[in-house]
């Protein structure tokens, strides 16, 4: 996908005056923050679950080179092929001519945000493949000609249900009643229909792959709607592309991460559907596909390992760091500019896209320090910011002005004599300036006072009266 | 260069009170020096003698929370100089105590002689009403509050230090009646720099606050942070409020609210 996050600012701006997306996001927080919060609050031992999950998958990454070979030859053992691609854009070439050598016209897919990453729709259609969208919410955004998803689990969650309804209208030829917006289980049947002869008609089903499990060769798939199990059970061929962080060594490390899994992404204690499939149709098997791919794309993760940001390939997508995210819960995910946002997104797409094309991302976040509270897998995200802002500024990569005012300020706070001197006088400036407590204005200062007030200083500092007062 | 970390403990500590070196914080020094003298008598009231080096500045925070580790950890080691020979260092803000408590270590880990002498300040630094409760076990206050107020933990003090009781049992000796608001804990959208970097996210985080403190009823918010204090305070007025009060724990606490 093509990185915008350099027009992070514009763009968070604009968000932050449509109204109506401000309403869509409140979403955010009163349904997954309140029903993460009750679940967790309901195991528990989910603290012990967390930290067994944090070693299983920490283990995991020590051997990733181990535990890929290792799922390469049991998958292969069982029927499947296992491809690799350095980039995401190897990873779409490869499925454009898996669909070619199959002779694949129409395709299926389930989400996948590694497939977002090889904008891999753009790429099967412009060789000729018809490919749809099965996930609600990933559907809404095809037929709103190939929006990005704002969310990495609910992709549409900045759209409300009249919004949605419109694309309807525009895209379903069906008889309607003027005036009448359908409540939303009527919608959801109106995508079925139109969805269950996609599914029908498939010849590729094309899944992501929430993890593989090594000892058996299989990838596993979470859904709420079901729409794996029609996109894998249905066409002759099966293709999964997932990361190659994603690999577990036993089902067992699969069993301990799923507990965690819906219960930090939407706060269900277990998601509708999950499907593990391992090869494809047997001898005497009755469903299941022809052939089975899997593409593991590395996309800059391997080059993550061994180094600052190591911790970050523990991530397995749940999204709960942006759904408590205050930054995100306000901008949305567009604002990021590439396929993951909030903070996972922010370390994320700096690693992968590179520090020169997100000179905001780092920076946009105020270091609450919620989003490694509720990580389940305890990344600690806002030291990994810090750390690409401490990178930002060895390399100069931040505006002029911001380095020499921190520059002149670190001067300044290493001279106490010179420190004490000018706050005296800072304070009696900005004193001059308040009218009635407060200083509506500041040259230097817009960022603050553009939006806010700034109390006016007392007029002398502390300094000063704690000496006056033990004269 | 290097000080004798051992000094602390010395005859007059032993004899006499436990010093407490006062840290003032920056923007208490600058903005709101009633909150700094405030809770010097709260924990010279709790029976402790305050000492306030006055070659002091900052805690290195936005230094390190902007990518300049070099200053920061030459201001880290400027504050291990001026303050290690105390029994305790006490400042009032999460902030900045999260800044020293927690973060000094990963920043000096690269010196073993600093790390060595960091160590042994470390557990000494505290939050004022963490202190107040925890080391000095006050069970009454100087302050007394007839009225509503509510409260809001501020970040680092709430996941950094697990401050979170402490104000809140200060705050029932003043008598004042704690109406909790809704997401009490949720960010005010200040975040140091941020604040000025991306204002208009900053403000409308601000703005969530704004309405969950209007919608407690009680007309106050306490809060132990300088940075929310301020950015708070100017987003309310700036929307029009100019009743509601912004009061910071030690004023409340020692009777200057």
């Amino acid at each position: 996908m093509q990185v915008q996050s350099m027009h992070f600012k514009a763009r968070a701006g604009e968000r932050l005056a449509d109204q109506r997306l401000q309403k869509n996001l409140k979403k955010l927080s009163t349904k997954f923050v309140t029903a993460r919060a009750q679940v967790v609050q309901e195991l528990e031992e989910f603290e012990a679950i967390r930290n067994e999950a944090v070693r299983r998958r920490k283990a995991a990454l020590a051997k990733l080179d181990v535990w890929l070979e290792r799922f390469e030859r049991e998958a292969t053992r069982r029927g499947a092929t296992v491809l690799w691609a350095e980039t995401p854009a190897e990873a779409a070439q490869l499925v454009v001519e898996i669909a070619r050598k199959h002779e694949v016209r129409r395709a299926t897919k389930t989400k996948s945000m590694v497939s977002e990453e090889m904008a891999l729709n753009k790429a099967l259609e412009a060789a000729g493949v018809q490919v749809t969208e099965t996930d609600l919410g990933e559907y809404i955004l095809q037929i709103n000609d190939g929006e990005p998803p704002s969310h990495i689990i609910a992709p549409v969650v900045h759209k409300d249900k009249e919004e949605i309804y419109q694309l309807f209208i525009r895209t379903h030829q069906l008889p309607r009643e003027p005036g009448r917006v359908p409540e939303i289980p009527e919608m959801t049947r109106e995508a079925r229909q139109v969805l269950r002869s996609r599914f029908l008609a498939s010849e590729m089903g094309i899944t992501g792959g929430n993890f593989l499990v090594a000892e058996t060769g299989s990838v596993a798939l979470v859904t709420n709607e079901g729409n794996e199990g029609l996109c894998t059970a249905v066409p002759r061929v099966h293709v999964a592309i997932t990361g190659v962080e994603k690999v577990l060594p036993t089902l067992e490390d699969l069993a301990t991460i799923m507990r965690l899994l819906p219960r930090s992404a939407t706060g269900q204690v277990i998601s509708n559907y999950f499907s593990l499939l391992t090869g494809p149709r047997g001898a005497g098997e009755r469903d299941g596909p022809e052939h089975m791919y899997f593409i593991l794309v590395d996309g800059g993760r391997t080059g993550l390992l061994g180094g600052d940001f190591e911790e970050m390939l523990r991530c397995i997508r749940c999204g709960a760091c942006m759904n408590h995210c205050p930054v995100y819960q306000k901008i949305g995910g567009h604002s990021y500019g590439w396929v993951y946002p909030g903070p996972m997104g922010s370390v994320l797409t700096s690693s992968y896209v590179g520090l020169e094309q997100t000179l905001d991302l780092p920076q946009a976040a105020t270091m609450c320090g919620q989003c490694h509270v509720v990580c389940p897998m305890k990344i600690p995200l806002p030291d990994l910011l810090r750390k690409l802002r401490e990178r930002q500024f060895e390399r100069g990569l931040r505006p002029w002005p911001e380095r020499l005012g921190l520059r002149v300020w670190g001067y300044v706070a290493q001279r106490p004599a010179l420190y004490r001197t000018l706050a005296r006088l800072g304070v009696r400036v900005l004193r001059w300036m308040s009218d009635d407590g407060r200083i509506r204005r500041l040259p230097l200062a817009s960022g603050w006072t553009d939006t806010r007030d700034l109390p006016a200083p007392a007029g002398k500092t502390f300094k000063e009266l704690y000496a006056e007062r033990r004269r | 260069m290097a000080k004798i970390p051992c000094d602390v403990g010395t005859g007059a500590t032993i004899i006499g009170r436990m010093k407490v070196g006062f840290f003032i914080t920056c923007l208490v020094d600058l903005m709101r020096p009633r909150i700094g003298l405030a809770a010097i008598r709260l924990i010279e009231s709790a029976g402790f003698e305050v000492e306030v080096p006055m070659a002091q500045t900052c805690c290195g925070q936005p230094a390190y929370n902007s990518g300049d580790r070099a200053t920061a950890q030459a201001l880290a080691r400027k504050l291990l100089d001026e303050f290690e020979r105390y029994d305790y260092v006490v400042m009032p803000s999460g902030s900045c105590g999260g800044m020293v408590r927690t973060h000094y270590h990963e920043l000096l880990a690269d010196d073993p002689e600093l790390s060595y002498r960091y160590a042994r300040l470390q557990p000494k630094v505290y939050e004022l009403t963490q202190f107040l409760v925890e080391v000095a076990g006050v069970t009454d206050v100087p302050g007394r509050y007839d009225g509503e107020v509510t409260y809001h933990d501020s970040c680092a003090g709430l996941r950094e230090l697990g401050i979170k009781q402490q104000p809140r049992a200060l705050l029932q000796h003043t008598g004042a009646k704690l109406k909790e608001m809704a997401q009490c804990e949720q960010c005010c959208g200040f975040g140091g720099t941020f604040s000025v970097k991306y204002g208009d996210i900053s403000a409308a985080i601000a703005d969530e606050k704004c309405e969950h403190i209007a919608a407690s009823g009680t007309g106050a918010v306490v809060l132990g942070d300088l940075g929310c204090m301020l950015h708070l305070e100017g987003r309310l007025r700036r929307r029009g409020d100019t009743t509601t009060r912004v009061i910071h724990i030690a004023e409340i606490l020692a009777g200057e609210a």
